[in-house]
């Protein structure tokens, strides 16, 4: 068992883009990016996130969810609401900047850490100071 | 029994109000959009436009839902998965807590009713984290849902006391132009979106108002 990251944005190119970032600096973690609406505009798509995170629990991973903004923050939470408690064991929503935590979510996942250890590095992205 | 005119919220009178709702939403479409302009992303109008077609079409077909409780879900789990901007779990999220507390109620009286929408309102404020003042949907629900406990408390009749919720909801909507917005995108323009009246709160109004056409009362 290992935790796959599903990373959620409000435009494909933002996903791809930060799935692409967080997996060349860690080499074997397993992440899904999904963003934009069905019908391909900016937007976010809750059967999308639910497939890629379902993809993840029958391959039996955990699941660490990060999101960009606004409605996909919403939609990850209207959709975690819907969980059973032992889903809700295997899976989390990262409480992280999204480039930030993602990448720090991917090296932490890719030394086969469990999901409460990649949560706790990835939120610790929060704290990172540019200046 | 229909409720139509009447007294209580059946799965025909939960069908009527999701299709009002809709028809609302559809004929206001542009109004919400032009309101959202100046503050939001330009898209609540369109984006509610599209769960209300997808919505309508839920209600029909081979596995339409048959109870209040059932059609509630449905529209909201509908909305959710095809409104694709933040008010798609906000709305969906309230409809289908709605119809969870209406589960074995085959036609809900002003108390079921009033229990059901504060289940509704509570899961939108917790889930989107907004309360009075910050100039979201939540300046017109939780008004209207507090009028509509108030009334059904006072013995008031259900129709007239939706339509009391719908007059407190309308009063809460205008109450945001006022106020600067501390949630969703409007909230990054800080005093510069006091001055514009929310979206979501003006959408909620619609909501409130297809319940009372549904439930034929005064509003």
């Amino acid at each position: 068992m290992s935790v796959r990251l599903v990373l959620l944005s409000h435009s494909a190119t933002a996903a791809a883009g930060v799935a692409e970032l967080a997996g060349q600096v860690a080499g074997g973690a397993v992440l899904e990016a999904v963003g934009g609406t069905a019908d391909g505009r900016l937007g976010t798509d809750a059967g999308a996130l639910e497939a890629a995170a379902r993809r993840g629990l029958d391959a039996g991973d955990d699941v660490a969810v990060l999101v960009d903004l606004g409605s996909a923050v919403l939609m990850a939470k209207a959709w975690l609401a819907d969980l059973d408690d032992e889903e809700l064991e295997r899976v989390a929503l990262v409480d992280a900047p999204f480039l930030e935590g993602a990448v720090a979510a991917a090296v932490t996942a890719a030394t086969g850490a469990d999901l409460t250890e990649v949560v706790a590095r990835a939120e610790e992205a929060r704290a990172l100071r540019k200046r | 029994m229909s409720a139509v005119g009447g007294t209580a919220l059946d799965a025909d009178a939960a069908r009527a109000w999701v299709r009002r709702f809709a028809e609302l939403v559809q004929e206001s479409a542009v109004e919400l959009t032009d309101l959202d302009r100046p503050i939001g992303d330009s898209d609540h109008g369109v984006n509610l436009r599209r769960g209300a077609v997808a919505v309508l079409a839920a209600l029909d077909g081979p596995d339409a839902p048959a109870t209040a409780a059932d059609v509630l879900r449905a529209a909201g789990t509908t909305l959710v998965s095809t409104v694709g901007g933040a008010s798609g779990p906000l709305y969906g999220t309230a409809l289908r807590r709605v119809g969870k507390a209406l589960v074995g109620v085959d036609a809900a009286g002003g108390p079921e009713l009033a229990r059901a929408l504060r289940a509704g309102v509570d899961a939108v404020v917790r889930l989107g984290g907004a309360e009075v003042g910050d100039a979201t949907m939540v300046d017109a629900l939780l008004p209207a849902v507090e009028a509509l406990e108030r009334e059904v408390a006072a013995g008031t009749a259900l129709p007239e006391a939706v339509g009391a919720a719908v007059r407190a909801a309308q009063e809460g909507a205008e109450s945001t132009d006022a106020l600067v917005a501390r949630k969703g995108r409007a909230s990054y323009l800080g005093e510069r979106s006091a001055g514009h009246r929310d979206p979501g709160a003006v959408s909620s109004v619609l909501l409130l108002r297809a319940l009372a056409d549904a439930l034929g009362g005064p509003a």
